[in-house]
């Protein structure tokens, strides 16, 4: 198949064989890594924008070190230290740095769509870190090479999603490409962070993880994100973590291969006890180091296919 | 033109005297104690690296080891339009280090350089050979950069319009070079 797509959005529009080949292509990233001289030439040249107006640590700082390794340039933009504290829009704010002449907008917003709209302005290729509760491809992306690199295949998994789901990207991004490439997905949480009308949605949904536990092949804690909750979601911490969290104790009841992922910051003690988060099923920080060969195979991707338009 | 089809210009037999020809010369160049390796260039560099490994390993009588160098990210034309091929980044793999080794770089097609050039930068980024010397199955004319091959097996002067495809029994399923 050949990669026409200029833009990464999300994963709901990709199909299995796209979403396979950008998988394909991060194998063959993964050593630019892991030898003495971690870079290479094909994005010499070429200028990488973090667009960040949400706080990051993994996703910022892995693209910029994937833009890095394919040596381009980047530049980092963070809203608060920028002129969007004056009352400057997102637009403006893409299209002054468009001016200075950029390639690729790397861009996370509070707004869902944020990266849609951009790509619809802006000349340079769109890649999505984050649109509100909307996607965030990259670390769906991730997520299922880590299953695929240690079980092989997605097709036929049981995987749960356990948390905050309704104000999940990650858990969004993650069905899209978890049931595309053949996986069976629970969605696991209390009725107040399903989101609204989940049954419409390719997923089993679940409110008792005891049941969940011991039945899947892979579980991915979500972080309570106390900075987007409104209201009273749950009693307390403490009942969220009696009835949700993943403790040592309910590992027990797990299968013995099972992988355990988290997309990050993790909560200790929270949603994951210490004692599971760092464990032997734990793949967390594998996590983390996929997604560079990812973000590399991604910034390569729609590198190219930008250069296919070049008349 | 579209009547003229496809001819074969080597078959199985020429194959392999060709590769037989090119063990035999990097063996008289080579001292024997010397810490030799090959490694091919995707796709089909890789087959013949393998295939003059096998031979060297046997004529010296100890193990060549032989690896697989990808060279997609090193191409100098992923920022053109690529009308009908897009090169697909695959890994390389090679299994040892080439720190102070003599490396036979095997390529099926010498053309224009461009790929020689490009595994070369690849090979400098993964450490330092004490030499390293290209085999190459065809030696085409067309050179567009100051590129030899240090031990050429048929020299075909097809016009450069034409495409010279090497094909491999381990990945076409028969041992031939064609011209179309």
């Amino acid at each position: 198949m050949k990669w026409h797509r200029k833009h990464l959005l999300g994963l709901r529009e990709l199909s299995a064989e796209e979403i396979g080949y950008i998988l394909d292509t991060a194998v063959g990233f993964e050593q630019v890594s892991t030898r003495s001289v971690k870079k290479a030439p094909p994005l010499r040249g070429k200028v990488v924008v973090n667009l960040f107006f949400e706080d990051s640590t993994r996703t910022r700082n892995s693209f910029a070190l994937a833009a890095n390794r394919l040596s381009a340039d980047i530049i980092e933009f963070t809203k608060k230290s920028s002129s969007v504290s004056k009352g400057e829009t997102l637009l403006d704010t893409a299209r002054n740095l468009e001016a200075m002449g950029i390639d690729i907008v790397v861009v996370r917003h509070n707004a869902g769509g944020a990266s849609r709209f951009l790509s619809r302005n802006i000349k340079a290729c769109v890649i999505n870190a984050g649109d509100g509760f909307c996607e965030h491809p990259t670390q769906g992306l991730l997520d299922v090479y880590t299953i695929r690199k240690i079980k092989g295949t997605l097709d036929g998994l049981k995987i749960a999603i356990v948390g905050d789901v309704a104000h999940s990207r990650v858990a969004r991004s993650d069905m899209w490409a978890m049931t595309k490439l053949g996986a069976e997905v629970t969605f696991v949480g209390p009725p107040t962070l399903m989101p609204a009308q989940a049954e419409r949605l390719p997923v089993k949904v679940s409110y008792c993880l005891d049941e969940v536990v011991e039945k899947v092949d892979v579980i991915n804690m979500l972080r309570i994100q106390f900075e987007r909750l409104g209201g009273n979601p749950f009693p307390s911490i403490r009942e969220y973590s009696h009835y949700f969290g993943l403790t040592a104790e309910r590992m027990k009841r797990a299968k013995g291969d099972i992988l355990v992922m988290h997309p990050g910051p993790i909560n200790r003690g929270l949603e994951i006890e210490s004692e599971v988060a760092d464990g032997r099923n734990s793949v967390i920080l594998e996590q983390v180091t996929n997604g560079l060969a990812v973000r590399m195979a991604v910034l390569f991707l729609v590198n190219q296919a930008a250069a296919q338009r070049i008349d | 033109m579209y009547w003229e089809k496809m001819k074969v210009i080597l078959n199985c037999t020429q194959i392999e005297r060709i590769i037989e020809d090119l063990a035999g010369r990097i063996i008289s160049d080579v001292p024997a104690h010397s810490d030799i390796a090959t490694i091919g260039v995707r796709s089909r560099g890789e087959v013949l690296a393998q295939r003059l490994s096998s031979r060297l390993a046997d004529e010296f009588g100890k193990d060549v080891p032989c690896g697989i160098l990808d060279i997609t990210l090193y191409r100098d034309d992923l920022n053109l339009p690529q009308g009908v091929g897009q090169p697909q980044v695959r890994t390389t793999e090679i299994g040892f280090d080439i720190d102070g080794k003599v490396i036979i770089l095997v390529d099926d097609v010498l053309q224009t350089g461009r790929s020689t050039r490009a595994a070369m930068d690849a090979l400098i980024d993964l450490g330092r050979p004490m030499v390293v010397k290209l085999a190459v199955l065809v030696d085409r004319l067309g050179r567009e950069l100051p590129i030899q091959a240090d031990y050429s097996g048929y020299k075909s002067d097809a016009a450069a319009d034409k495409l010279v495809q090497v094909r491999f029994v381990e990945s076409d399923g028969k041992d031939e070079v064609v011209i179309e």
